[in-house]
């Protein structure tokens, strides 16, 4: 048997020079004569070792890195091939602390299979969930789905199976599967992960879906931000339908079920529900109100399930192990697993599956290691750019839906930003503003407008007039923002702009220095 | 001297990728990427010929045109380069890295330099928070951009 030596593709690791990498390793195997298979996995998901480069040896996999191009010559000399020593080595990868601490189940191929192998995919558990599927009623999969807890992922938290048994309980000539991959929020990546490292798990969930609710039709909506797990996707696609999984009989079974690829244009505001289905349909992005639900009269007036990436991706495991297993993990009505993305200005930013529970201070201080900067952190925003800025004096706060809305911010899409005591929170919550302002899908007015009025009374804020008076505005218009806005832009604009208000006032004081900067 | 086509052929053009794609659900943003693939734009001419083969409005394709970030009235230059902006990036720095790129290229966010080396843009978010600050040349990832990196991206553009 040739050597195996896996060189991540993932965007993430591409951006820290993995391509280099993979071209010098090919490099030097024709050099030195060396047959081996290099295969470009997903990434496991520790961006602070990538580019990692592993090696399947007699003894299980060994794993080297941050790999430079330049090390890789180095990595031969030593012998890595065969697991030797060098400066780099990190030894057997599932040791590594990082990943030893995690419980990964969604997430648990990410990283260590090709993405694009079906043959892989099987070898590693892959399709088990949608073989019992296949095999059970549309009702039993969805009170499966329901029993396990599973909450919307995308931030909503809203329970997936009651949205599934809604479809499945409208009739309809067609229904339709779409995935929100719109993932726009900073600090989130879980989903570009998925697409690029397991797409196979994606398809599987979604094809579950449409088993359990009727539906003979998916889009993955993925933005345009993302051209890497669009390639993938669509090429999981093309051999999922090749081999069966997809198509009119999908594992040999009378459902029907294909999946297709939509890529976005670069609008934030498409990663709401229903602005996305309006784009699916060649609209403008633009908020529809609900009622109607999706649910009922979706895409092109259809029922339709949505759901995110991470939500259908953990269906597969949902239906192999049993909803029990699934539940077992967890917090209060948080159920399951979680894949918190650190990110920002971390020492060991990465992608860290885990149950429910932990507490925000773990998360920033023990796992993340702290800034990379190695200054004290001042904030954390949690739940992407519509996500509260948390001071430490919060960082009791376990990761659970209810805990972090009781302190009035949000898990979102369980993004984590660090910043370090240099962050200048006024001009983070004029940020805030000034993003509504620029993704507004313009429908609402207190979206539209309040958002450049916030920008602008922000700006007397920062430019010491009337204090007080601004504050009181500002206050004002985040409630109207938030009460009066049809959907979570504007609606939830006001959280990073209230908490950093609320937590960090003295960033919002006139100061001499901030009068004298105008 | 201009090097956009005569609209006859943009027409023709557009019907090429049009007739590839109106079979799809929902077919006008395919359509409109593929009409920006094939010019490196989407022109005002094309809008027409959507409209007609789709049966909507001019008004409806230029609103949905317009709606998004990604289609471009004009070509861009011979390189685009993409800065994240937003939160994750902002906490390493991407402020900095702005204020660098653009004196280096002598031209501000949106804009494409004179001699249509490059055209600048902010991103909001390209999923590399862990590896901030990060930015997108021609499609090309680069994460943790330092001072080296970005004179390497200044440098390629250059060339």
């Amino acid at each position: 048997m040739s050597a195996i030596i896996y060189i991540p593709g993932d965007s993430g690791a591409l951006a820290l020079g993995a391509e280099k990498v993979a071209k010098a390793t090919a490099q030097e195997l024709a050099e030195r004569g060396i047959a081996a298979k290099i295969v470009r996995n997903g990434s496991r998901g520790a961006y602070f070792l990538e580019p990692m480069v592993e090696v399947e040896t007699a003894e299980g996999r060994r794993a080297y890195g941050p790999v430079k191009a330049g090390d890789v010559k180095g990595l031969f000399d030593a012998g890595f091939l065969t697991g030797g020593q060098h400066r780099l080595a990190l030894g057997d990868p599932e040791e590594i602390p990082f990943f030893a601490k995690q419980t990964r189940l969604t997430f648990a191929r990410c990283g260590i299979t090709d993405p694009v192998s079906l043959e892989d995919y099987e070898a590693h558990g892959g399709l088990d969930g949608l073989r019992k599927a296949v095999a059970m009623a549309p009702l039993d999969i969805v009170s499966q789905v329901t029993e396990s807890g599973l909450r919307g992922r995308g931030g909503a938290g809203f329970p997936t199976g009651i949205k599934w048994k809604t479809v499945l309980d409208t009739a309809a000539d067609r229904k339709y599967i779409v995935c929100n991959a719109d993932e726009g929020d900073s600090a989130t990546f879980a989903d570009r992960m998925i697409m690029e490292g397991d797409p196979f798990v994606l398809i599987e969930g979604m094809t579950i879906a449409g088993i359990a609710t009727g539906a003979t039709k998916g889009f993955v909506y993925i933005r345009s931000e993302y051209p890497h797990a669009v390639a993938t996707m669509n090429k999981a696609v093309e051999v999922a339908r090749k081999a069966g999984v997809l198509g009119a009989t999908v594992l040999g079974s009378p459902n029907a079920f294909d999946i297709e690829i939509r890529v976005g244009a670069g609008a934030y505001v498409c990663g709401e529900e229903t602005s996305l289905l309006n784009s699916l349909e060649g609209k403008r992005g633009v908020v529809r109100a609900k009622p109607p639900l999706p649910a009922i009269q979706g895409l092109f007036g259809k029922p339709t399930v949505i759901n995110n990436v991470i939500s259908l991706a953990s269906v597969p495991v949902i239906m192999d192990k049993g909803a029990a297993f699934y539940k077992d993990f967890g917090m209060g009505r948080s159920r399951g697993t979680i894949p918190i993305q650190i990110a920002g200005n971390v020492k060991h930013g990465g992608l860290f599956e885990i149950a429910f529970g932990l507490t925000l201070g773990e998360i920033v201080d023990e796992i993340g290691g702290g800034t990379r900067s190695g200054r004290p952190v001042k904030a954390v925003q949690v739940g992407g750019p519509l996500g509260a800025y948390f001071p430490r004096e919060l960082f009791d706060t376990p990761f659970d839906y209810e805990e972090f809305a009781k302190r009035d911010g949000l898990i979102g899409h369980a993004g984590i930003t660090v910043f370090d005591d240099t962050a200048d929170m006024l001009k983070m919550a004029r940020f805030a503003m000034e993003f509504c302002a620029i993704e507004s899908c313009g429908k609402c007015t207190p979206c539209r407008i309040g958002s450049t009025r916030g920008m602008e009374v922000i700006d007397r804020l920062a430019a010491g007039i009337e204090p007080e008076k601004s504050l009181a505005l500002v206050t004002d218009l985040c409630n109207t923002m938030k009460f009066g806005s049809l959907c979570a832009l504007g609606g939830f604009t006001p959280y990073p702009v209230m908490s950093a208000i609320t937590h960090f006032p003295e960033d919002f004081k006139p100061t001499p220095a901030r009068v004298a900067a105008e | 001297m201009s090097l956009q086509p005569a609209s006859t052929e943009i027409a023709a053009r557009t019907a090429a990728v049009i007739s590839e794609m109106k079979d799809l659900e929902g077919p006008l943003l395919p359509i409109l990427h593929g009409v920006q693939e094939e010019f490196g734009y989407v022109p005002q001419e094309s809008l027409l010929v959507i409209a007609d083969a789709l049966n909507l409005s001019r008004a409806e394709v230029h609103g949905v045109a317009t709606f998004y970030h990604d289609y471009r009235k004009q070509p861009a230059g011979r390189h685009v380069l993409k800065l994240c902006q937003a939160e994750a990036c902002q906490s390493m720095g991407s402020d900095a890295v702005a204020a660098k790129v653009k004196q280096a290229l002598g031209i501000g966010f949106h804009e494409t330099a004179r001699d249509n080396s490059v055209t600048l843009e902010p991103v909001y978010c390209l999923g590399l928070c862990a590896c901030a600050p990060s930015a997108m040349l021609d499609g090309q990832v680069i994460g943790r951009l330092d001072d080296e990196a970005i004179d390497e991206i200044v440098a390629e553009v250059r060339r």
